[in-house]
């Protein structure tokens, strides 16, 4: 049977592949694996330096786009100026902190002809980690308790409550683990920089880490869920390596979430493991993950599957996967010439 | 006590929780002995096997089992009885 999603042209973000890294090279990775190499993959970035750009084998071409903060008009003018050169097929967006806009002006991209398989802009709220504790409360998911800081005053209050260590996490990315007031105070600072308020305190929860990477339908199923337990943590507390597991409670967890929602498009529930086999939800990213090639590897393609729901087709939810499947992540010295960069840096495009 | 039924043993003592992601690495008496309990041997034939090949007296041998019996619960490696 001829391979019907082979030729289908992709816009993927998410291409820095780095320390931090964005899910975008391992969702390409998925699904080149299913869909063939002949699928045309272009690459939207917002820095001159996100490896993916360069990486030639996997994306046939990046344009940059505006930051999130320049708004849906920017972002749509651009995409339409990108359309107009690729005819896009389909568009998955990787990043948190761009979804709101793209969720915004998912109709218009429809109309174009682009198609997306997004959450709706209540569904990105509930799980915010502004309103996860309430989310947590009000549907009966263990959450860590937490506390909004708009001023480092505020700061006080949360170690009356939390005492150290504490959680200290941005609004959108970024979270440390502090033990002292100095070091509360430095990370307040740093991440209302980079993210604005409130900064969230958040109790520590002491256990075992595991995330599960999720794709919903948005009628309230999950097609596919799939556990891993990190085996190794970076210092910014990134998976270095994981291995998948299978646990029952674990994929009941993913479909309480999926039926409480309705949740549609991939997503990743960060979770600990406490010593009383309590599963508190420490985040919910409202996407796939940097490690979601794993789910690829042990049996379930998540992206392939967005892909094919994404195009109006049924999907059957996956029955199983292999527990065991390691990943260990690596890094890799990319060479590219310095007229890649300028051409990316001045005119946008490579 | 049974080795909980999805615990992946290898015959090199390697064994794996694939509830858990917790994996732990035996010695080759350890290998032997979790081969023993999967392949489903009763407590019994186990320790009259080790009787039978060892130098080992049958006192000592239950201090041990009792001893390899703890760390495998530690481990949550073993049912949990009803």
């Amino acid at each position: 049977m001829a391979n019907r999603y082979a030729n289908l042209c992709i816009a993927i973000t998410g291409l820095n592949a780095n320390d931090n890294p964005g899910p975008g090279m391992a969702v390409i990775r998925s699904l080149k694996e299913s869909f063939g190499d002949s699928l045309r993959i272009i690459g939207l970035s917002y820095e001159s330096l996100e490896p993916g750009i360069y990486m030639r084998d996997q994306v046939n071409k990046t344009y940059q786009v505006p930051y999130p903060t320049e708004g849906t008009t920017a972002l749509l003018d651009r995409l339409a100026y990108i359309h107009q050169q690729e005819n896009l097929d389909l568009l998955i967006p990787n990043f948190d902190s761009e979804l709101f806009n793209f969720i915004k002006i998912a109709p218009q991209l429809q109309v174009m002809g682009i198609t997306t398989f997004l959450p709706g802009h209540q569904q990105l709220s509930l799980r915010d980690k502004v309103h996860l504790k309430e989310f947590g409360e009000k549907n009966g998911f263990y959450v860590p308790a937490d506390q909004k800081l708009y001023h480092a005053d505020d700061l006080r209050k949360a170690v009356d409550e939390f005492n150290f260590p504490m959680m200290i996490k941005g609004k959108f990315y970024d979270a440390h683990i502090v033990y002292t007031m100095d070091q509360a105070l430095k990370a307040f600072h740093q991440l209302n920089a980079s993210w604005g308020i409130p900064v969230i305190a958040q109790q520590y929860i002491k256990g075992t880490e595991i995330n599960i990477a999720a794709l919903g339908d948005g009628r309230g199923n999950n097609i596919s869920v799939v556990a891993m337990r990190k085996l190794y943590i970076t210092e910014k507390g990134k998976a270095w390596a994981g291995v998948t597991i299978k646990d029952d409670k674990l994929i009941e967890l993913a479909n309480k979430f999926a039926i409480t929602t309705a949740w549609k498009g991939g997503y990743e529930m960060e979770i600990m493991s406490n010593d009383k086999g309590h599963l508190y939800i420490l985040e919910i990213n409202p996407r796939f993950p940097a490690w979601i090639y794993l789910t690829t590897a042990a049996g379930q393609n998540q992206p392939a599957a967005l892909v094919k729901m994404a195009l109006g087709n049924d999907v059957a939810p996956f029955e199983d996967y292999q527990a065991g499947k390691l990943f260990v992540r690596y890094s890799w010295d990319h060479i590219a010439d310095i007229t890649d960069f300028q051409q990316i840096s001045v005119f946008g495009e490579l | 006590m049974k080795i909980k039924s999805n615990i992946a043993t290898s015959e090199n003592g390697f064994i794996f929780n694939p509830a858990t992601g917790d994996s732990f690495s035996g010695n080759a008496i350890a290998a032997t002995l979790l081969l023993a309990m999967k392949s489903g041997k009763t407590e019994q034939e186990i320790k009259q096997d080790i009787l039978d090949r060892y130098d080992v007296k049958a006192d000592q041998l239950n201090r041990d089992w009792e001893d390899w019996m703890l760390q495998l619960k530690e481990a949550n490696l073993l049912e949990i009885d009803a």
